[in-house]
């Protein structure tokens, strides 16, 4: 099987999607003639055009809301945002505008727009490049919201967001693009948004992770003595919450690692579901590994404390099951 | 030279009075962009960061022009501002290699510089973000009954978000005492203007407004200074904002991983030929100021006080892992320590 960047599993989608459906446009910037800040539209622009692959100058408001008219009308626009804070300056056209379409039509119109943007810490990009944000689409009803783990799922959730009949964001987490794996492409592959993966199997207790937070509950769960399941979630909202309670029904334990604040992480919402619905068979508190209520920072030394690391997973998550208490975070102790 | 070692920010600003010392202060921040480039490839620096080099005369010739309480906003790209209003250039370095000796003590980096003692709120790595900050500030000011001003440095590329065009309409009916200063090194990214923008000068978009403008050679510091002066005069005469563009170039590409192979050739070496130190430094030489031939011993000079800097640097450790978690709000570790603006 051949190795691929991660980045080049992001291209591929983009192509295939714009060589089987010519409504799907991109706008972005640096996104046509440069190739992508990240290179992940590097010969878009030769293979399909300029009017196809637009570079659009510093204006994120005018070339967001020009994706929800043209998706009104029957585009497949994709707006790139290279940094997810840069939706920032406009958040109204996707989160009040594109996703009321279809509600304040009553059905008549859509935005089937997706937005990709790279997101997520663990670069030294400081704390206004650094955030996954992935909370200010899921507060939002009307919006899709998934965060890529690897090529097949950066593949396979790219080309279902671009075929979904409503806007979808699509975190990627920047830290991945330049990861190799093996990958072998198949242009039919999909993931359907809304299903989650069993990634691993175990039985003591379920981390439910997405993003670059998959890779690092693997290696906890590999290096942990504890027989730990892993959930990828990859998409946000709607979430699976059947995949999610079937696999804490058979393990008795539930984990939340999300790359978020603790106190607006999709955690909270998954923790409250499974205590409701799963309450008999939970052997211990459901327990949330999260990033602190804190800006990102840019030390590396404290950025590599700042995000969970497969260590302190797996020493959070034995904590959890040898005692059935839910342990305390790393701050609190240090505060 | 001494006065370029001093410790003291507003030391620092104050000497820039004097003549030399505004030649020594351009020296200077080409060799902190300079030394910065080997700090990356030596492993000091994470992230990004994006160089100034060749816009010297601009942030000199801005921070001349301004008191030290009057309040700047400015850019990711503010490495030779933030020098160039006081703040020195192992406060900078130290930042840029996240060590407490960096003036956000190491949890802002390269993006985020500050030092409030000069006016200097922190830099934005977002678009646009410090033009609208930069009219609040002057509310402030005409609030608070004083005549401080408000000056707000960004790029040719930014006069296409909706803060700029906000900013200024807001500035010019409320008749703020601002000065919008447009960088003009005529790219935005790895995209040249005339791609993204289809007036050449970004002054022009003052008409709109209603508001005076100037378009300036950027190259020339005591240029800059000069429309600096008029500008800043009208806004602390009460009669509001001036949009000033400065027409420069950056010699490096946008960021460390550019290369900054869409320019045209030749383009650089032209812009090299105008090069703002050695303007000014020409400049000096006629006016018995500088000896002649005395630029190289000023650069050696310079550069061995930012090798001094940047060993300083080395030698200062990373933050504590609390830091994490202090300053957060007022109810964070560290409290409420703010500094207040124009209290003394
Ligand atoms: C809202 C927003 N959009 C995009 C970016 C990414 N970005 C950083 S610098 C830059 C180019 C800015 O060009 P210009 O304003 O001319 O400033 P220069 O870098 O040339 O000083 C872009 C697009 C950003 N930081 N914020
Ligand atoms: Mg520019």
């Amino acid at each position: 099987m051949a190795k691929i960047w991660i980045r080049q599993a992001v291209l591929r989608a983009l192509d295939d999607a714009m060589k089987d459906d010519p409504t799907v446009i991109m706008m972005g910037e640096d996104i046509a003639a440069a190739g992508g800040p990240f290179k992940v539209t590097e010969g878009l622009l030769a293979a399909h055009g300029p009017d196809r692959v637009i570079d659009t100058p510093i204006s994120e408001m005018a070339f967001m809301g020009a994706a929800v008219g043209a998706a009104v009308c029957g585009m497949k626009p994709v707006v790139e945002m290279m940094f997810i804070e840069f939706i920032g300056v406009a958040l109204d056209q996707l989160t009040t505008q594109a996703a009321t379409m279809r509600y304040l039509s009553r059905g008549q119109l859509t935005a089937p727009l997706v937005v990709r943007a790279s997101a997520g810490a663990g670069q030294g990009f400081g704390c206004q490049h650094s955030q996954m944000l992935d909370h200010w689409f899921r507060g939002t009803p009307g919006l899709k919201v998934a965060v890529t783990s690897n090529a097949r799922t950066t593949y396979g959730l790219l080309r279902s967001a671009i075929e979904d009949p409503d806007p979808v964001v699509i975190l990627e987490p920047r830290i991945l693009y330049a990861e190799r794996e093996e990958y072998e492409f198949d242009s039919s592959y999909r993931i359907p948004l809304g299903k989650a993966e069993i990634v691993r199997a175990g039985t003591d207790a379920t981390i439910v992770t997405c993003g670059s937070m998959v890779r690092v509950a693997l290696a906890a769960a590999e290096s942990s003595k504890a027989n730990i399941e892993v959930i990828d979630l990859l998409t946000l909202w709607p979430w699976d919450r059947k995949t999610v309670a079937e696999s804490v029904g058979r393990t008795g334990r539930l984990v939340t690692l999300e790359e978020a604040p603790a106190g607006s992480g999709w955690g909270g919402d998954v923790v409250s579901h499974i205590a409701v619905e799963k309450f008999g068979s939970l052997k211990a508190p459901p327990h949330r590994i999260t990033l602190p209520d804190a800006p990102v920072p840019y030390n590396g030394t404290l950025e590599a404390r700042f995000l969970p690391s497969p260590a302190y997973v797996a020493e959070q998550v034995e904590a959890l099951v040898s005692t059935n208490k839910s342990p305390a975070p790393w701050w609190r102790t240090a505060a | 030279m001494t006065i370029s070692n001093s410790n003291s920010p507003i030391a620092r600003r104050e000497a820039l009075q004097d003549r030399l010392e505004q030649l020594t202060r351009m020296v200077e921040i080409r060799a902190v962009e300079e030394r910065i480039q080997k700090l990356f490839a030596e492993g000091h620096v994470r992230g990004s960061t994006h160089l100034a080099n060749g816009q010297e005369a601009v942030s000199v010739g801005i921070a001349r022009s301004i008191d030290p309480d009057d309040i700047v906003t400015c850019t990711y790209r503010g490495h030779g501002h933030a020098l160039a209003l006081g703040v020195t250039p192992a406060a900078v370095l130290g930042e840029i290699c996240g060590r407490v000796i960096g003036c956000a003590g190491g949890l802002g980096g390269s993006m985020h510089l500050v030092e409030p003692s000069v006016g200097l709120l922190p830099t934005a790595a977002i678009i646009g973000a410090g033009l609208p900050i930069a009219c609040g500030a002057a509310m402030a000011a005409r609030a608070r009954g004083n005549d401080r001003i408000a000056v707000s440095i960004f790029g040719d590329g930014s006069a296409n978000i909706g803060a700029f065009h906000e900013s200024l309409n807001f500035a010019a009916i409320r008749k703020l005492p601002v000065v919008f200063v447009c960088e003009n090194n005529l790219y935005g990214e790895y995209t040249r203007i005339q791609l993204s923008t289809p007036v050449e000068d970004i002054a022009v978009r003052a008409g709109s407004y209603n508001m005076p403008s100037d378009i300036v050679d950027g190259q020339d510091s005591d240029k800059v200074a000069e429309a600096m002066a008029k500008a800043v005069a009208r806004a602390r005469r009460g009669e509001g904002p001036t949009l000033v563009e400065m027409k420069t170039y950056r010699y490096s590409g946008h960021s460390r991983s550019d290369p900054a192979t869409y320019r045209p050739a030749g383009e650089l070496d032209a812009w090299l030929k105008r090069d703002p130190i050695d303007i000014l430094a020409n400049r000096l030489v006629g006016e018995n100021v500088l000896a002649e031939g005395g630029l190289d011993k000023l650069k050696a000079d310079v550069r061995d006080a930012v090798e001094a800097a940047t060993a300083e640097v080395l030698e200062s450790p990373g933050p504590a892992l609390d830091e994490i978690m202090s300053h957060v709000g007022a109810y964070s570790a560290g409290g409420d320590q703010r500094w207040n603006f124009w209290s003394k």
